[in-house]
Order: structure tokens, then C-alpha cells, then sequence
């Protein structure tokens, strides 16, 4: 199918309808990584066994991942007449017993997540309510999607489609309106106005540094050359943040229609996905994507029948965290070693092969055919005055409830950790949060009440990065995470600069130092000398924030670098050089699973049976290595550590 | 690795310089790590200074010019994983396989790497086996997977 018309693509488009709601039952399982790394490919293949054995009137159904990764396998059930049920955490065992009881209108209890009785198409900002004529009984008193405090507080405009169409189906994308800004941008507006629209929609970069989208787009368009580059940042490499996975793997048209728009906004017919190795299941789907697209006629020469051509290329990376910093990046794409290179001529006027180049990360491109078919009016109510629209945060770490939060930008952080992430678990304390992964920093608990924007963020010694929070508790070390991100930064520095490549290193040794028992007071006024060395005198944006780590952790936990120092104690229990493991004796019921796994046989005593009086286990503190296998074998809570 | 083999692969991308690393990834694919005599003929056939390719299969981490196991195990050490324990499940599989990491095992089954974020943060701590992911690690748990890829 060729689309040549807006008739075509609104034809395809019923075609993607029928398939959303194909008018029998329909059962989606969340295939992203995340769900296919708690089993969801064995809950596929034993529901698709059941439903060929019994000739059963369901069609199956693979989609992305709808946020709420912790609950994952995620299955939906959707037929017509009755609300659309969530399941979480479905073992491939049980999953057959969802289908059966489903055809007796019943639900499994235990096992349900929400209900939904419409569903929101932001795109087109309707309402498709689903005509409800039976209840399965015992749905009643489940909680709607929107009740659910993980999600009441969202709004999902990048993930709008995530977990609700197929990723290999590019009539499912257009139904829900996708392509239609693309088609409004070819035909009914100059490549000015849609600059001009990006300007005032007030979208900021979402891959880190947050400059004005609309700007640099301009920039670009403005720079001389015949031969211009469009570039997708796919390389999303700070640890911690996984939003751009999700958005490839479950809605990878979001992302080719914003580039399309793009490039004719810019004047360029080539263009490049630069995506991370680690992610294969993103390349694969980027991949089928671009195949389709250009199958009927939305990518490459005569766009939609128009005068405007463009081809994408898909780039592989090669696992190094600096290609994601621009420079680097093109240096990659060009066949080279992803060095960095000074930016006294910005990319936008010579980037890849010398070309004007314009780059902007996944969630960026993502945005773009929303605020074309919504508005700039519409985009810019949304968010804090100079940070607009919604970001994705991946929230994760000592929390209750992880996976991918979308928020409007300005909701605080008690919010996303509390309301949205459910506290911290097991009764422990919160600690800090950890954002802008290691070009970021670490914010205390004093600052739980920030307003979460680009620049509150940044005042507060850390900044937005890619959306990256992982929350900490009273057992996360800081010194410990400063050293983690040191250890990171050092072996991913490129070695151009000797401020960077010395510079993380010589931090990274003293952290060790400090953290095992060995520091000096002097260490610590020395880290902060070193990190400001550090990025005064590198290059790029690698370097000049890899000291953010130590000094934003010096600056709100320097009383635990202290205690480390003085006392040569680690408080979260974390730094094992300075931990000591014990037995209680008089907790100890002598079951002698400690010394079972002990791997340093430093364990001994006797296994009470029941002809022998055993006795109670010991630990040689000479021969223990601090593995805390003990630690977390026993049951009783007779191991100590301190 | 035949030398048709390499052309095949050069020839998927028309022979072009830029393309060198996705010729690199190709053949790691097949090989597992990237041999010396084959990089002297891709050299040679690409007319690229051997020197430019080592530098190029030294600085990207998902390159490696050492030669690897049957099964590749990666130990995710993202922020996420290391926060909730990653570097004690690192420990425990360098104890098991009696390795350190970046090292093969003697048998050649396991070569055991690391590798920072997947994106499965939600469900640290991670491990890769194969491509294969497994969330939600604790360190009793490592024997049994191990095991499943012993057959």
C-alpha cells in the first residue's frame, strides 16, 4: 500500500483500528526487555499453546511496556463490551488459568492490576470510551488505571503509545493519529512555521542538557550547505535512566515521524539513528519500523506523494558512554574513534562529514507530532515556566514501586518518590536521589519538596540528564556512589584530555582509599581541588561534570566521607573493607545454613539435630571476606554486621 | 573465518570506510571476538591501516580482541543494579567460575563481563546471559543459572 493521500493514510489508519479492536477478544503481553526478563516470552508461548489447542475465538497480541516494569509480565485482556483488565505479575503457569476464567467472566483475583473502561488518545485529545455492556464479576472493586497511585499522577504524551499498540504494526501507530502531523507539516505549513511552532510549544531537549529545541532547529535550518543531517541520539548511556529503550521497543514510528517533520523543517534528506548496542530488542524493532515506513511510502524519496525526500539510516553503537555526547557521536557515525571534538563551530553549522547537523535524543523527537498536531498553546500550559510539557523519569533503586514515570515537569520530588513510587520499602529511610545519572548529583532529603525542572534541578548541584532517578535509603553509602560513578567516568573517559583521564582517575583512588579505612582528612579538600580541575579543563560535558558525583555528595553528606575517615565506619553498612560480620549466639538456632554457603569456610560450629545439642555457629573474622552470603541466607537475623 | 566470508560481510556495506565498525560487529557476531588474522584482511581489503582498526576494536567496549566462551555472562553495573547489590553478584560469579571478570574459564564455557545498564533498572540486580536477561538476582540464585547453561 502506497500512501499518496491524506485518504490513504486515513484508510490505513481504519486498518489499524480493526486491529487495536479486532471486535473478538484480545490478549496483549508486554514484550519489552523488561518484560521478557521476568518471563513474559514463556507467558506468550504457553497462552498461544492453549489458544491453538483449544480452537479458542482470541487473538494474541505482543505490545510494549505500559510503565510499571516491577509488575511485569503485564497481560491485558480487552473485549468487546466489557472494561479492559491489567494483569501483573502473571507466571507462565497461571497464564492459562486467566484465559479459562475469562471465558467464564470471571477474573483472577490475586492477580489483577486495574481496569479500564476508556482510554485517552492524546494525540487527537479524544476520549475512546469502551461501550460497556457485562462486568466479569468480581472487577468490581478494582481500581481504575487512573486509580492506581502509580499512574494517577501521570500524563503520558511520550509514552502515549507504549503497551497500547503492537511496535510492528505501523496501522495501529496511525490510528491513534500517528503521521497525521507529519502530513499537516508536508502540506499545510512552511518549514518556518513549524520552527516557529517548536519555538513557542517551549520543548527542551530531553537528553540532558535542555536546550531550547526550536533554536537549535533554527540554527541549523539557517546554516549554510547543500548537504544537511538529521541525528537521532539513541545512544542512552546513562546508567539508571532506560526511557528511550522503552520508547523504541514500543512505539518506534513516535520517533521516525518526529525525525521526519525534522528534517523538512530543516532542509536535510539524510539522516541517522545512533542506537546503543546494549539494546538489541530497540534495534530490531528501529529497524522493522523503518522497513515499514519506507514499504508504504512515509520515508524516503516522495514523502506522501510530496516534493520532500529523506532516508534514515540505523547506527549501531559500539558501547561507549562518551558517543553520547554530540561530538562524539559524529565522529562515530563517520567511521572514526568516538573522540569528542571543540565546539567553537556548533554541529548545527558543521557536524557529521562537515554538514550542518541537527541532533536531538529519542524523547525529543518523540515529542515533536504531538505539539504539531496539538499546538504549541496546548504544549506550553503544560510544565513550569521555563521547563514545558511532561519528562519521563526512570524511577528506580530503593523504592516500592519502579518502572517509567511520565510527569509534567514542576511536580516534586515527594511526589514521584512518595505518591507515585510508594515510599521506600521495608520500613527504611529515604535517603537521597540520585539524578542526571553521572554527569548529575546526588539531592538530600532537605530537598525532597524541589520542584523538578530543569533549572531547580541544576541549582541544587545536579541536573535533568535523561531522566535517570534512582532513589537511595539509609543502607546506600554515599561514599560508595561516589566511587561507583568515579569508577564509571574512569573507564569511560575517552583519554583526550589529561584532565579527564587523570583527573577521574586520581578521584577514583582516593575514594577507594576513603572508603577502605585508609583516608585522610586532607582527602577530602583534595577531591574537591581535583574535581574542579577536572572540569575546567575538559573538553566536553564528560569531564566537565564528572566531578558532580563527589562534590554533590561532599557538599549535602560530608559528615559521612567523615565518619569513613575518623571512625573508619561505613554508617549504610555498604563499604565492605570496613565491615565485621557476627553471629549472635543467643539468636543463633544452629541450623548451620551460614556455614553451608560460606565460600571463605570461615564459619564453624555445630548443626543441632535431633539426636545431637549442636552449637551455636561463630565467625572467624580473620577468614570472612565480607561476601554477606550469611548475612543473607539466614533467617533468624542471627548474622550482625557492623 | 574464510576469506569469502569477510568480502561477504564488507560487501553487505558496499565497502565503506565509515562502515567499519558495524563490519567489526558483524564479525564478532559470527566469532565471538574479533581474531587477529581476520583484522590484518580486513585491513588489507579496505585498505585501512591495521593500526586505525585495533584502535577502533580496542576503544568501543562491545569489541573485544581477546577470545570469548561459549556462553557470555554480563553482570549489569548500572546505577540501579549497583544500589541494589550488583557488585556482590559480580563477586559471587567471579567465586563460582573461579574467574575475575573481563576472563575466560578454562573449559572455554563462560567468559564473564560487565556491562553498564541494560535498562532493566526496575528489576536489579540484572545479569545478561546470551542476550538472555534475568532480573531480580539474589546471590543463591547464581548456581542455578549457571547451571542451566552448563548442559
Amino acid at each position: 500500500m502506497e500512501i499518496q493521500t491524506k485518504a490513504d493514510l486515513e484508510k490505513m489508519g481504519e486498518k489499524g483500528l480493526k486491529s487495536l479492536f479486532p471486535g473478538t477478544t484480545k490478549i496483549s503481553v508486554g514484550m519489552a526487555t523488561c518484560g521478557l526478563s521476568t518471563g513474559a516470552g514463556k507467558v506468550y508461548e504457553a497462552l498461544q499453546k492453549e489458544i491453538e489447542k483449544g480452537k479458542l475465538p482470541i487473538r494474541l497480541n505482543q505490545t510494549g511496556c505500559i510503565g510499571f516494569c516491577q509488575r511485569e509480565p503485564v497481560v491485558d485482556i480487552l473485549e468487546p463490551g466489557k472494561p479492559r483488565v491489567f494483569y501483573q505479575g502473571v507466571p507462565p503457569e497461571r497464564s492459562v488459568e486467566l484465559v479459562h476464567q475469562w471465558l467464564e467472566n470471571k477474573i483472577v483475583e490475586d492477580l489483577l492490576l486495574c481496569k479500564m473502561e476508556n482510554e485517552e488518545w492524546i494525540v487527537e485529545g479524544t476520549v475512546k470510551d469502551y461501550p460497556i455492556r457485562r462486568i466479569p464479576s468480581g472487577l468490581d472493586g478494582t481500581p481504575h488505571y487512573h486509580q492506581v497511585p502509580f499512574y494517577s499522577k501521570q500524563l503520558k504524551i511520550a509514552l502515549r503509545n507504549c503497551g497500547f499498540i503492537n511496535p510492528d504494526r505501523i496501522e495501529e501507530y496511525v490510528a491513534r493519529g500517528g503521521y497525521f502531523s507529519l502530513y499537516k507539516s508536508l502540506f499545510e505549513m512552511k518549514p518556518e512555521e513549524i520552527i516557529e511552532e517548536v519555538k513557542r510549544s517551549g520543548l527542551r531537549g530531553r537528553g540532558g542538557a535542555g536546550f531550547p529545541t526550536g533554536d537549535k532547529w533554527a540554527s541549523c535550518r539557517k546554516a549554510k550547505g547543500d548537504r544537511k543531517f538529521i541525528l537521532c541520539n539513541a545512544d542512552e548511556g546513562d546508567p539508571g535512566a532506560y526511557m528511550d529503550r522503552s520508547i523504541l521497543e514500543g512505539d518506534p514510528h513516535s520517533v521516525i515521524e518526529g525525525m521526519i517533520i525534522g528534517a523538512y523543517a530543516i532542509g536535510a534528506h539524510e539522516g541517522f539513528i545512533y542506537v546503543r548496542d546494549e539494546y538489541p530488542l530497540a534495534i530490531q524493532k528501529l529497524r522493522m519500523a523503518l522497513r515499514e515506513a519506507e514499504a508504504v511510502g512515509l520515508l524516503g524519496d516522495h514523502i506522501l506523494g510530496s516534493g520532500f525526500s529523506l532516508k534514515i539510516n540505523l547506527f549501531r553503537g559500539g558501547g561507549a558512554f562518551v558517543c553520547g555526547e554530540s561530538t562524539a557521536l559524529m565522529a562515530s557515525i563517520e567511521g572514526k574513534v568516538g573522540e569528542p571534538r571543540a565546539k567553537h563551530i556548533h554541529t548545527t553549522e558543521s557536524g557529521v562529514w562537515d554538514s550542518p547537523s541537527n541532533l536531538n535524543n529519542v524523547e525529543t523527537w518523540n515529542n515533536i507530532p504531538i505539539i504539531l498536531s496539538r499546538g504549541a498553546d496546548w504544549y506550553s500550559r503544560i510544565g513550569t515556566d521555563r521547563s514545558k510539557g511532561t519528562k519521563v523519569f526512570s524511577v528506580v533503586g530503593k523504592v516500592n514501586n519502579t518502572g517509567l514515570v511520565e510527569v509534567p515537569m514542576g511536580i516534586t520530588l515527594r511526589e514521584i518518590v512518595y505518591d507515585i513510587g510508594g515510599g521506600i520499602p521495608d520500613g527504611k529511610k529515604f535517603k537521597a536521589v540520585q539524578t542526571g545519572g553521572p554527569s548529575g548529583g546526588c539531592i538530600p532529603e532537605s530537598l525532597i519538596d524541589l520542584s523538578v525542572d530543569y533549572d531547580r534541578l541544576t541549582e541544587a548541584g545536579s541536573m535533568m540528564g535523561s531522566g535517570g532517578m534512582i532513589v537511595m535509603d539509609e543502607s546506600t553509602c554515599m561514599v560508595d556512589v561516589a566511587k561507583y560513578f568515579m569508577s564509571f567516568l574512569k573507564d569511560e573517559s575517552c583519554g583526550k584530555c589529561t584532565s579527564c583521564r587523570e583527573g577521574t582517575k586520581r578521584m577514583h583512588e582516593i575514594l577507594i582509599e576513603i572508603s577502605e579505612g585508609r583516608g585522610k582528612p586532607e582527602h577530602l579538600d583534595l577531591l574537591e581541588e581535583l574535581g574542579w580541575v577536572t572540569a575546567e579543563a575538559s573538553l566536553c560535558q564528560l569531564g566537565g561534570t564528572a566531578p558532580n558525583p563527589v562534590l554533590s555528595t561532599l557538599q549535602y553528606f560530608r559528615e559521612e566521607y567523615q565518619e569513613h575517615i575518623i571512625h573508619k565506619r561505613c554508617p549504610a553498612k555498604v563499604c565492605r573493607a570496613l565491615l565485621q560480620y557476627r553471629i549472635l549466639s543467643e539468636v543463633c538456632t544452629m541450623c548451620g545454613r551460614c556455614a553451608k554457603v560460606c565460600p571463605a569456610e570461615a564459619i564453624t560450629g555445630k548443626q543441632k539435630t535431633k539426636k545431637g545439642k549442636g552449637k551455636p555457629f561463630k565467625i572467624d573474622t580473620k577468614k570472612c571476606i565480607q561476601c554477606g552470603m550469611c548475612f543473607e541466607t539466614c533467617k533468624f537475623e542471627a548474622v550482625e554486621v557492623q | 573465518m574464510e576469506s569469502s566470508e569477510i568480502d561477504a560481510i564488507i560487501g553487505k556495506y558496499e565497502g565503506r570506510e565509515p562502515a567499519i565498525l558495524a563490519i567489526l560487529q558483524d564479525i564478532q557476531t559470527k566469532e565471538k571476538y574479533l581474531p587477529k588474522d581476520v583484522l590484518e584482511q580486513v585491513s588489507q581489503k579496505m585498505h585501512i591501516p591495521l593500526t586505525n582498526i585495533f584502535r577502533i576494536a580496542t576503544f568501543y567496549n562491545a569489541l573485544s580482541i581477546k577470545p570469548r566462551g561459549r556462553h557470555k555472562v554480563d553482570v549489569c553495573l548500572g546505577t540501579a543494579c549497583h544500589v541494589r547489590g550488583g557488585n556482590r553478584i559480580m563477586d559471587k560469579l567471579e567465586r563460582d567460575l573461579g574467574i575475575s571478570v573481563g576472563e575466560t574459564t578454562k573449559d572455554k564455557q563462560f567468559t564473564l563481563e560487565s556491562v553498564r545498564c541494560v535498562g532493566c533498572c526496575s528489576l536489579g540486580p540484572v545479569v545478561v546471559v546470551d542476550g538472555n536477561v534475568f532480573g531480580r538476582l539474589t546471590q543463591d540464585k547464581v548456581p542455578g543459572l549457571l547451571k542451566e547453561f552448563k548442559k
